[in-house]
């Protein structure tokens, strides 16, 4: 059997609803391995919250989600992060009273052994937390002042290298060039093509066609809570999306 | 036009330790009595203080924790007055001290988890389910005792474990205590895994929740933690007066509220330290002390402990302010 052939990820008939809200209608989507996937589409189309169905945010109310061709349910996004599903949020990242190193391994703490006790090891959450920020070039001096002392840049930088750094098999980045100067907007769009290259798949979730035009392999768009086209790049331009995105 | 004050280098790095600020305002607060009156310093009052404080001290840790994490414990009070009564209740039906100070203390956990669980799974505020507590486990004191104080006898081995002197006058079983759960609570808090959780849970829930952290779990354990702490306050006051009072506690949430916010606690969840509690503590029995000592009036107590709650909690936001725009990542 040859799993490449199998899509990494495949959520089948996703229905969700939120009180009287039908935020999702039935929405069948996919990840190939190592495949970019930008997931784009107008504010309330449905974007966030088909993303944290797969990242075990929320169940969904009719559907299911198949991980390497298995059928997954997710109870907590522990769950989703076990199976290799790593996610970057754009607004609920980082705990602002906690300092770089806190915030990097939140829920996946470096321990050491003393004795019968295991405390946190700092030093090694300092050291390797500041390696991962440098490996995607932020220079940080002070790792351990609360990260509410950041630039927005800054934070969006910390929430990246932290989900790079635990990358496994699927990465999503939700909005990861909100906030970010048009420098700092191209670095991030460097570091998805890096995670191709290394084979990990990832789903860019924005409402700027051309930040994802530029790197996805294909391009899926919602509107209303239903998916309304789902194409190959070499298939569509920027107009073209736009045009599905604004008329529907 | 702006007034810019100057923080010396020196000083600046002081300050950068979080509770500076309460330390500086607590030492000053011992040199305004001990100017007015000597005897503030004298061993006996001092061996006082040292040996008071704890017994409130301890159920204030408790609150810290749980404040860190984002909730609230009304009910502290009542658990610290409950708790040596039931135990006491049970020593009159003939269980022996030590087992009926265990089933006691066991009752305090009960109670924490209780409160913890109908927080958590209702999503209701911790304000009311404990102001439920508050009320409900001062009531069942009341209940048990018909109003009267019952005798809290235990053997001599007991009174030396939990309140007997060490070094008298000045450092008892309840100091070692207090001081043995602060630093307890200052490994967890800083240095392990659950503590990052509490950080983390207090500070942003939904941030701790979606990085896989159980946030009902991490309120829960501190909700029991606070109400054990409670019960353990109540039990050593009751071993060292030999009574168990039924109003025992009465007001102690809000001291213990004041001294973690004092210390620098965030009433919004988040941040807050162990060591800023128990100076905070020892500044409210401090005050309390010391206008006795120079005799005041008692009821001049909460109106200074209120004053110093307000200055000492612009004190800190200001400080916290001015390192942060020194401090540049």
């Amino acid at each position: 059997m040859n799993m490449e052939n199998k899509p990494l990820v495949k959520m089948v008939n996703i229905h969700k609803w939120f009180g009287k809200i039908y935020a999702l209608q039935g929405v069948d989507f996919h990840v190939n391995h190592g495949e970019v996937v930008g997931l784009v589409g107008d504010n309330g189309a449905g974007k966030s919250t088909l993303i944290k169905i797969l990242s075990g945010v929320y169940p969904p109310d009719i559907g299911e989600i198949l991980f390497e061709g298995r059928k997954v349910s997710f109870k907590s996004p522990k769950d989703a992060i076990r199976l290799g599903i790593e996610t970057l949020y754009q607004d609920i990242a980082l705990v602002p009273q906690m300092n770089i190193p806190r915030n990097f391994f939140l829920g996946r703490e470096i321990e050491k052994r003393i004795g019968p006790i295991k405390l946190l090891d700092l030093k090694k959450m300092e050291r390797e937390s500041l390696r991962a920020l440098e490996a995607i070039g932020l220079r940080i001096i002070n790792p351990r002042v609360p990260v509410e002392n950041l630039s927005g840049g800054q934070r969006q930088g910390v929430a990246l290298a932290r989900a790079m750094c635990f990358k496994r098999k699927l990465l999503i980045l939700d909005e990861p060039t909100n906030n970010l100067s048009v420098k700092e907007t191209m670095k991030v769009l460097e570091y998805v093509k890096c995670l191709k290259k290394e084979g990990i798949a990832s789903i860019f979730v924005t409402h700027n066609i051309h930040h994802v035009y530029s790197i996805a392999d294909r391009i899926v768009i919602l509107s209303h809570g239903k998916k309304v086209g789902d194409y190959l790049k070499d298939e569509i331009s920027v107009d073209e999306i736009i045009q599905i995105i604004v008329s529907s | 036009m702006k007034v810019q004050m100057k923080i010396p280098q020196g000083l600046s790095r002081i300050i950068r330790v979080k509770e500076a600020t309460i330390a500086i305002i607590t030492f000053a607060t011992i040199l305004f009595f001990y100017s007015l009156q000597p005897a503030f310093l004298s061993d006996i009052n001092a061996g006082t203080l040292l040996s008071i404080t704890p017994e409130l001290g301890i159920p204030a840790l408790g609150i810290t924790l749980l404040m860190i994490a984002g909730e609230f414990d009304l009910s502290i009070g009542s658990v610290f007055g409950f708790v040596p009564l039931f135990a006491a209740e049970l020593m009159r039906i003939g269980v022996s001290a030590e087992f009926a100070i265990a089933l006691a203390l066991l009752s305090s956990i009960l109670i924490g988890l209780t409160h913890g669980v109908i927080t958590v799974k209702s999503g209701i505020p911790s304000f009311i389910t404990t102001l439920g507590g508050m009320l409900i486990w001062r009531g069942a004191a009341l209940l048990i005792t018909g109003g009267q104080p019952r005798y809290f006898r235990v053997p001599q081995h007991i009174i030396g474990l939990t309140s007997g002197p060490i070094l008298p006058p000045f450092i008892s079983a309840q100091l070692l205590w207090f001081i043995s759960i602060m630093i307890i609570l200052w490994i967890v808090l800083e240095r392990t895994k659950l503590g990052n959780h509490i950080y983390a849970t207090g500070g942003n829930k939904e941030v701790a929740r979606y990085m896989g952290i159980n946030t009902d779990y991490v309120k829960i354990s501190c909700f029991i933690l606070s109400s054990f702490l409670a019960g353990l306050g109540g039990i050593i006051q009751s071993t060292r007066l030999g009574t168990a009072l039924p109003n025992q506690g009465d007001g102690l949430e809000f001291d213990a509220i004041a001294a973690a916010v004092i210390g620098g606690t965030s009433l919004r969840g988040g941040s807050g330290t162990v060591i800023g509690t128990v100076i905070g503590e020892f500044l409210g029995r401090i005050i309390e002390n010391g206008l006795i000592i120079i005799r005041a009036p008692s009821y001049y107590f909460r109106l200074y402990i209120g004053a110093v709650l307000i200055i000492a909690v612009i004190l800190n936001l200001y400080m916290a302010r001015r390192i942060r725009e020194r401090e540049r990542p």
